[in-house]
């Protein structure tokens, strides 16, 4: 079973997303900010990180920092989901090393496909 | 009095003015040398022992006729501030280092015209000086009481010591430097101190006189009154006494301007411009106080010793009559002052001119080209010496061949009759372009001959001859050549006659050539220079028109025979900075010639300085046109000069100011751009909520639970009413930050306001558990928009819920009356807020990075949204600080 990390500050967006991935037999953590997903961290290995930029206390880009220092997490691919959608911000996700950029409003089908091409 | 007290009280003088000198050069930047009041009584060498002795004289055997000579100065003084520091500014420019030069640089450096302006000065200033040492001399007799001893040869003669001890005092502070326009201050500074000494001695005796030896003025006046010519002594007299003191008045109006001394200490030592505002009312404030004791002492002495004494001595003769020695004592060191500063100062001033108007120019210059510098500086200041010493030995000669036999008053009438001869080429060169040099040369020479005619002839004449048949019969016994009667003009004394003669010619003579005659075009150059300088003193070095070929290395070695290698290196270091030019050009420009010859003018004269430039140079002539041509164009090119700068500082200010707006722009711009952006964002956020939702209800329509179903179209219903919230704040706010919205004042109830308020959001409250607390507790009416205030109220309130604990969350509002103004706080029992963020609060979309992890719903444009609208009813929002337990927040609305 494929472990997946919603990282989202708004909360009906994470209802979807949670209800979406747990449908493809997914396990699903949820933390609303940064500092929750990096607790989370501590004792899970996701195989994939969804994560979204603008939350309050730490952010996305930090938070995605923080996992390409730790090396037990070395496999766990991280995907942006977010409302920013300019070039220079996405060209800065890719380059802290982000595997995907994906934009919100988004599909959830495409999300899904998106993310099982990346953990199969 | 001891003859030998009398030399040793003399040396002790000299040595006190000797020391006083030499702190003055010692110290030569003090404020002490350097002050408006220096400058003034330096000025006061203008009254020497013709002044302190003459004076009484004059008033003693013909009433106040000694006034005009004081009065010229007095009316001179005022113009000062216009015609003086032009000549001051003239003659700084140009390192003028005498009249001579003055004159003769105006009418385009002519050499003969300064060494004719040399001997007018000579001739006229020599009488005067042997006349300071017949005052000397008569004086220390007087003091010696040595009246039958006749000295039978010069070195018999104390005068001749006397005029020794000034010759080397002049020698020693007088050419300390060969550049003759540097500043005497130590000679300057001794001469204002026996301006000082010689009043102060002078006013003395005068209230001795008058109020100890006689009771008071009135007393002489009522005493004088019952003379028999007392009325003769009081009035003016006749119309023809009129003509006789206008003359005198010009005469010496002229002389203030115009004597080689007063030229020297008003001009040459200037100092600073703004001291001539002192000096134009102090300096004939002086004058009136020398003046004041004059009449009375005159008197005093008539009443004393009737017609058996010399007047001009009165005031010496007075207290020794009453055996006072002492305060005679006083009266000699007065008159000994008014002599040596008198001597001292003209001889410095005749020295410079005879050596760089006269003897370099005409003999010394071959010499001085083949010669090394030091010894060029040393020759330089040996003809200096020589020519003091040669001037006050000549003085001496004067005074023992003619003086004896004259009054102070009649030697110092001719050296002003004499020396008024420059007057016409002097001032009106000043002022008009047209004046030229062979004008100027006639005019002085007949001038000079008609005073010669007319008042220096019959004097020797009667000197050798003992008759007065010339003045008589006039010459060869024409009467209309009478020497004091030139064309039957017989009622005007002697003086006055020989001066309306001689400067009526003279002016004719400079007009007449003037108009007839075109000067070169260097004359014309200088003139222009002169006449409109006010003008040409920011054309500096450029002023000078010349056109022709020299070589700067030529050039320098003409300096370096005369400045050195060092001082000439640094001098063209300097005008190369100066004019932006590099130090290896080989073409010396107009420039560099104007400079060179001001450089040397100092020294040996300006038309030394030309002749030893033109020595080195290839000139060629350019037409007069050409000049006048190429100055307009240097002027017209400062203007134009002056005009770009303006433009260009105006432009910079300009640039300046759009690159100001410009970031202004930028800011707003960038600013407007995160507004958007965050505003897309925010946007996104719902509709993302809602996109998702629907895209699972539509897919999964079979397999979802119920209550899931439910779940996702209540989050739909959410995200909707987010969004209308999010898109009404969001023109609200631009309505209000655009200042397009209006308000809608009504007098209202305030307390109602605020129980709407609370009502309407009561139920979101209770939903959380959170108690509202309305303790307001009476009603308020003022003038709001009931609307907007409700806005204010319920996002004050909701964002105090928003904020408060799960548990026991309590909000509470209030209002008090303040100053003018109601005051209303909204209070929650929350974390509060981190001091870092009460500055940001209100800023749109700001959110505390110390926010709880659960996002609150809100809009990010509320507290902003209600900054506006309290500011736009004139209060004014806040968040208190320092408070222990949750955030309060307040708001102000004024009564009017």
């Amino acid at each position: 079973m494929k472990k997946i990390l919603i990282v989202d500050d708004e909360p009906n967006i994470v209802m979807s997303l949670e209800y979406a991935f747990k449908k493809q037999q997914f396990e699903v953590f949820i933390a609303r900010d940064g500092s929750e997903a990096l607790e989370i961290l501590q004792h899970q290995t996701p195989d994939v990180v969804l994560l979204d930029i603008m939350m309050p206390n730490v952010d996305g880009y930090q938070t995605l920092t923080h996992i390409k220092k730790n090396d037990s997490l070395q496999h766990t691919k991280v995907v942006f989901l977010t409302a920013k959608n300019k070039a220079s911000d996405i060209e800065k996700g890719l380059q802290l090393g982000a595997d995907k950029y994906l934009t919100k409003p988004f599909s959830v089908k495409k999300i899904i496909s998106e993310i099982l091409e990346l953990v199969t | 009095m001891n003859n030998y007290t009398l030399v040793f009280i003399i040396i002790s003088y000299l040595s006190v003015l000797f020391y006083v000198a030499f702190l003055a050069e010692k110290k030569r930047q003090s404020k002490w040398v350097n002050n408006p009041y220096v400058y003034t009584f330096s000025l006061a060498v203008y009254c020497s022992a013709w002044t302190y002795y003459g004076s009484i004289g004059i008033a003693a055997n013909s009433g106040i006729n000694f006034l005009p000579i004081y009065l010229g100065p007095v009316i001179a003084a005022p113009l000062w501030i216009i015609v003086l520091r032009k000549i001051i500014r003239i003659s700084k420019q140009h390192k003028i280092s005498s009249i001579a030069d003055f004159i003769s640089l105006r009418y385009g450096n002519n050499r003969f015209l300064g060494a004719l302006v040399t001997l007018v000065c000579l001739f006229g200033t020599l009488p005067y000086i042997s006349l300071q040492l017949k005052a000397v001399s008569e004086t220390f007799e007087i003091m010696a009481d040595e009246t039958s001893y006749v000295s039978t040869t010069v070195f018999d003669d104390s005068t001749f010591y006397v005029a020794l001890l000034l010759a080397i005092f002049a020698t020693f502070f007088g050419t300390q430097n060969t550049d003759a326009s540097e500043k005497h201050k130590g000679i300057i500074a001794s001469v204002a101190f026996e301006s000082v000494i010689k009043l102060v001695f002078f006013l003395i005796i005068g209230v001795y006189i008058t109020f100890y030896l006689f009771d008071g003025t009135s007393d002489i006046y009522n005493q004088m009154s019952n003379m028999e010519n007392f009325k003769q002594l009081i009035t003016l007299g006749s119309v023809e006494n009129g003509f006789d003191w206008f003359f005198m008045i010009a005469l010496a109006f002229i002389a203030i301007f115009l004597l080689p001394r007063q030229f020297q200490v008003s001009v040459l030592e200037n100092n600073r411009e703004k001291h001539l505002k002192k000096a134009i009312w102090l300096f004939p404030l002086y004058l009136l106080l020398f003046n004041f004791f004059v009449i009375f002492i005159a008197w005093a002495g008539k009443l004393t010793f009737g017609n058996t004494q010399n007047a001009e001595y009165y005031t010496l003769l007075l207290p020794l009559e009453n055996g006072n020695s002492f305060l005679a004592t006083l009266v000699f060191l007065g008159g000994f002052s008014a002599v040596i500063s008198m001597v001292i100062v003209s001889t410095l001033a005749l020295s410079t001119m005879v050596s760089n108007n006269l003897i370099i120019p005409y003999g010394f210059l071959d010499k001085f080209i083949k010669n090394q510098p030091e010894r060029n500086s040393k020759y330089i200041k040996n003809i200096r010496r020589i020519s003091i010493f040669l001037i006050i030995i000549g003085a001496y000669f004067f005074y023992v061949s003619f003086s004896k036999e004259l009054s102070l008053y009649a030697i110092g009438l001719i050296s002003f009759v004499i020396i008024s001869q420059l007057a016409p080429s002097f001032f009106i060169g000043l002022f008009w372009n047209r004046g030229a040099s062979k004008a100027a040369i006639i005019g002085i020479i007949v001038g000079t001959f008609i005073t010669l005619y007319t008042l220096v002839l019959p004097f020797v004449l009667q000197a050798y001859t003992g008759t007065n048949d010339f003045i008589q019969y006039g010459l060869n016994g024409i009467t209309w050549l009478k020497p004091h009667a030139l064309f039957g003009i017989d009622f005007l004394s002697p003086p006055a006659h020989a001066f309306f003669w001689s400067i009526t010619f003279n002016i004719l003579c400079y007009l007449t050539f003037s108009l007839t005659t075109k000067g070169n075009y260097r004359e014309r150059n200088y003139a222009e220079m002169y006449v409109d300088s006010s003008n040409f003193t920011t054309l500096q070095d450029n002023a000078l028109v010349w056109k022709g070929e020299a070589y700067v290395a030529d050039i320098k070695n003409v300096l370096v025979r005369f400045l050195g290698e060092k001082k000439a290196t640094r001098a063209l270091k300097i005008f190369f900075t100066k004019y932006n030019l590099s130090p290896n050009t080989q073409l010396a420009d107009a420039r560099l010639i104007n400079f060179s010859e001001k450089l040397l003018t100092g020294s040996i004269g300006g038309a030394s300085a030309k002749i030893l430039i033109a020595s080195v140079v290839k000139e060629e002539q350019i037409s007069l046109v050409e000049v006048l041509k190429i100055l307009e164009e240097s002027k017209e090119n400062i203007v134009s000069n002056k005009m770009l700068r303006e433009k260009s500082e105006e432009l910079s200010q300009l640039s300046s100011k759009l690159k100001n707006v410009n970031e202004e722009l930028v800011t707003k711009d960038k600013q407007k751009d995160e507004f958007l952006d965050t505003v897309a964002h925010e946007l996104k956020t719902p509709i993302t909520g809602i996109r998702a939702a629907t895209e699972l209800l539509m897919d999964d329509e079979d397999d979802m639970p119920k209550d899931m179903k439910n779940q996702f179209l209540k989050n739909i219903l959410q995200d909707s009413d987010r969004l209308a919230r999010l898109i009404n704040n969001i023109l609200d706010f631009e309505k209000l930050e655009t200042g397009r919205l209006h308000l809608d004042l009504q007098t209202n109830d305030l307390q109602k306001t605020i129980k709407k308020a609370v009502a309407s959001i009561q139920q979101i409250a209770s939903k959380k558990n959170i108690t509202i607390n309305d303790k307001t507790a009476h009603a308020i009416t003022i003038k709001y928009d009931e609307d907007r205030i409700l806005q204010v109220l319920t996002n004050l309130l909701s964002n105090a819920i928003k904020f408060c604990p799960t548990e026991k969350g309590e909000v509470t509002i209030d209002f008090k009356l303040g100053n003018g103004e109601v005051e209303v706080t909204v209070k929650d029992n929350g974390k509060g807020i981190p001091a870092e963020d009460h500055n940001y609060i209100f800023d749109k979309f700001y959110q505390s990075k110390h926010q709880n992890t659960i996002k609150p719903q809100g809009s990010g444009l509320g507290l902003a949204i209600t900054k506006q609208i309290v500011e736009k009813h004139g209060g004014k929002i806040w968040a208190k600080k320092a408070v222990k337990n949750g955030a309060t927040l307040v708001f102000t609305l004024p009564f009017d």
